[in-house]
């Protein structure tokens, strides 16, 4: 039984590809999120916060296009709630009837999807908080995310609340686009912060995206901080909704699954001893 | 179906009689259910069940999927995601059908390495381990078609890379992945082949299973001590087994449930833990991500596959000796491929006549280096392809291949095994003595 507990275990810990980036982003700040670990569940409060965050500044460029508008009812709202939101923030949709022209749009319903936004080439910020990693390692072992979890939504709330900073002096003269960003791993480094290799000398990349949050950005109606990084971590979470709505229930889906299955552990473990008993006959002292 | 003796069928009812003259599927039932199992099988034999439920819980939560899912390079991803919102419990299906597939690698992996602990693969369970090897293999085809139906960048790019291996054979490569992918790259044609290859070879894996399965039925099943059941009466087959059902039902439930609370707790709360987050990110032919690596169940393949590159002597060697025919890349497959079929020519491979690893003194060590090994390159897989890492890919991998076609075929002959018990009724007996003669002394260690 040691073995078959090693061996799970094991390949568990060794199966996640951690993934060691060329240059790197800086140690991520490990916030403790409400729906973090087994028990964890989201923050209703936290997540209309976010979506207020979202409406505000992010959806100037950024989608969701598979975060259907309903699903906010989630966040607490009513349908009325979600169908004046529409209104007030303005969502269109492209209008397929009948009657429609090539380009019509229309309000949209609550069982619209956000809409699309791909203008300024800002990517669809729908899956965000599972498309990234914040935690690897240590030394590619996953054991890191086994404790800490995947770290989407710190990447997150690291990357708007303390990623912004001046860029490092190897980069003094270098003629970059975007700004510098201490977490961003995929953006472009000038040639004075390589080595010899080609490998980055520094944490982070430069970032097409203008620093968004500089703290009291929005006005919230509950009166919670809008320090930038409450901010930041409230549109993380946020995100962390629009990627994996369901979490709740599935938390609490395997949490039933681990208590039945235990209790029937635990009845076939005694039925087995039983049954062995007859043949078995007593251990020797 | 021939194999140890015992009782067999006899209708009783009526209705029994009536069905069993025309189609004998109660006897089969009965045999299946009833059949000799040797008494001293310890916790390692539990996989089987395992593997059996893994089978059929991805097929059944596949066939659920697959009712949501849209296999077309602009729908998939999108469908997926509709699956994850939309589809009532389509989350929970999802997640549970992708960490099956894990639970089903980790279930294969612990059997395989049990047979090769215990000998299963030697004479006369030469068939049913070549048979469990070519399930293996479908498995491995199945999996990674299976990974590249969500269309995310992983899927794409591992797609790009795997087939590319084919490519590398010398000749006909081009054509071979051409015609593997349908076309000249990773496209909607190769998503609606592997969609519909996804779907097919989960039933050839089944009918294999029964062949498996009818095979080691026929053989008997191996045990700890890899001393055969005797045969010569009804009797002493009696004293060396015990019926299937309950004893081993029971047993192989239990561990079953066991290993179904931490999946159930894996899917329920770290869902992702064992994917990867660029999967989450729609297939995009121009943005290759910065590490492609293939899922955990691959690695340690993946990386003798890379252990192998131009600057290897073995591979100028071969470079030299074929005329430039098995160049690195020819010769990484080659690798890859070859580290499999070593496995699979055990049989042949391992020349002592002591079945169990439990008697072989030496054997123990060079096997227990094998699964650190294995688990060293799984690790070197998940590694950038760079120093140390190649080098350490390098020597785990010549380890690798060093076990099966030198330490095995000259340990059979070198080494001196321990004395084996003369039946299995005597080994169970040592380590539980009959309950008549009560506390009796002989018992030096638990069973595992």
């Amino acid at each position: 039984m040691k073995k078959l507990l090693l061996s799970l275990g094991l390949s568990t810990c060794l199966g996640t590809a951690a993934l060691a980036a060329g240059g790197g982003g800086a140690h991520l700040e490990d916030y403790s999120f409400s729906f973090e670990g087994p028990f964890g569940s989201y923050d209703k409060m936290q997540l209309q916060r976010g979506l207020q965050v979202y409406t505000e500044i992010c959806a100037s460029c950024h989608g969701l296009q598979y975060v259907p508008l309903r699903a906010l009812e989630d966040l607490g709202y009513t349908d009325a709630q979600v169908r004046a939101y529409i209104a007030d923030v303005g969502i269109f949709v492209p209008d397929d009837g009948l009657e429609a022209q090539p380009g019509d749009e229309r309000l949209a319903i609550p069982s619209d999807k956000f809409p699309v936004n791909d203008g300024a080439g800002a990517p669809d910020l729908s899956l965000m908080a599972k498309a990234r990693a914040g935690f690897h390692g240590p030394m590619g072992t996953g054991i890191n995310q086994f404790l800490k979890g995947m770290g989407g939504p710190e990447y997150i709330a690291n990357l708007l609340g303390h990623g912004y900073i001046d860029p490092p002096e190897c980069a003094a003269d270098a003629d970059m686009d975007g700004q510098y960003n201490l977490y961003f791993t995929a953006g472009g480094i000038p040639d004075s912060c390589k080595d010899e290799d080609g490998h980055s000398t520094i944490e982070g990349s430069w970032i097409a995206m203008g620093q968004p949050l500089y703290g009291d950005d929005v006005e919230y109606a509950d009166g919670s901080s809008t320090e930038l990084e409450e901010v930041s971590k409230d549109v993380a979470a946020f995100l962390m909704w629009t990627a994996e709505p369901h979490m709740d229930s599935r938390k609490q889906s395997g949490l039933l699954s681990v208590l039945f299955l235990g209790l029937l552990t635990v009845l076939l473990y005694l039925t087995n001893k039983k049954i062995w008993a007859r043949v078995k006959g007593k251990k020797p002292e | 179906m021939g194999g140890i003796p015992h009782d067999s069928y006899e209708p009783k009812s009526n209705a029994e009689k009536w069905v069993e003259s025309r189609l004998p599927i109660l006897g089969l039932l009965h045999s299946t259910l009833t059949i000799p199992t040797p008494k001293n099988l310890n916790w390692m034999w539990i996989w089987g069940i395992v593997l059996t439920f893994c089978l059929a819980l991805q097929i059944i939560t596949g066939i659920v999927l697959v009712m949501h899912y849209t296999p077309d390079t602009s729908m998939a991803f999108a469908s997926i995601e509709h699956i994850m919102r939309d589809v009532n419990g389509g989350h929970i299906l999802r997640y549970v059908h992708m960490n099956g597939a894990s639970l089903f690698f980790v279930a294969v992996y612990a059997h395989i390495f049990r047979g090769l602990y215990y000998g299963s693969y030697k004479a006369p369970r030469e068939i049913t381990w070549i048979i469990g090897m070519l399930i293996y293999l479908l498995m491995m085809a199945t999996a990674f078609m299976g990974y590249v139906l969500p269309w995310g960048q992983m899927s794409f790019w591992g797609a790009t890379v795997i087939t590319g291996l084919f490519g590398a054979v010398p000749g006909i490569g081009e054509s071979l992945q051409t015609w593997l992918l349908g076309g000249p790259a990773v496209g909607n044609y190769t998503l609606t082949r592997f969609f519909s290859l996804h779907y097919l070879l989960p039933f050839v894996i089944a009918g294999l299973v029964i062949v498996h399965i009818w095979a080691f039925h026929t053989t008997g099943n191996n045990n700890p001590t890899g001393v055969e059941v005797r045969r010569t009466s009804k009797k002493e087959a009696e004293a060396d087994t015990l019926p299937f059902w309950p004893y081993f039902v029971i047993k192989d439930l239990f561990a079953l449930v066991l290993i179904l609370v931490i999946f159930a707790a894996i899917v329920g709360f770290m869902p992702n833990y064992l994917g990867h987050p660029d999967n989450y990110i729609e297939a995009n032919p121009l943005a290759t991500p910065a590490h492609i690596v293939p899922e955990w169940y691959f690695l340690p393949f993946y990386a003798i596959l890379r252990a192998f590159t131009a600057d290897v002597w073995i591979v100028q060697f071969a470079s030299f000796i074929t005329g430039g025919i098995i160049d690195a890349k020819f010769f990484g497959v080659l690798a890859m491929f070859g580290s499999i079929a070593v496995m699979a020519l055990t049989p042949w491979l391992d020349t002592s006549n002591v079945r169990s690893g439990r008697f072989r003194p030496q054997f123990k060590w060079w096997f227990a280096l094998l699964v650190v090994d294995f688990f060293v390159l799984m690790w070197c897989g998940a590694m950038p392809a760079e120093e140390p890492f190649a080098t350490i890919s390098l020597i785990a991998s010549a380890y690798w291949f060093g076990y099966f076609l030198i330490i095995l075929p000259i340990l059979g002959v070198m080494e001196k095994p321990l004395p084996q018990p003369a039946t299995i009724e005597e080994d169970f007996n040592a380590h539980y003595p009959p309950k008549d003669d009560g506390g009796a002394s002989g018992a030096m260690e638990p069973a595992e």
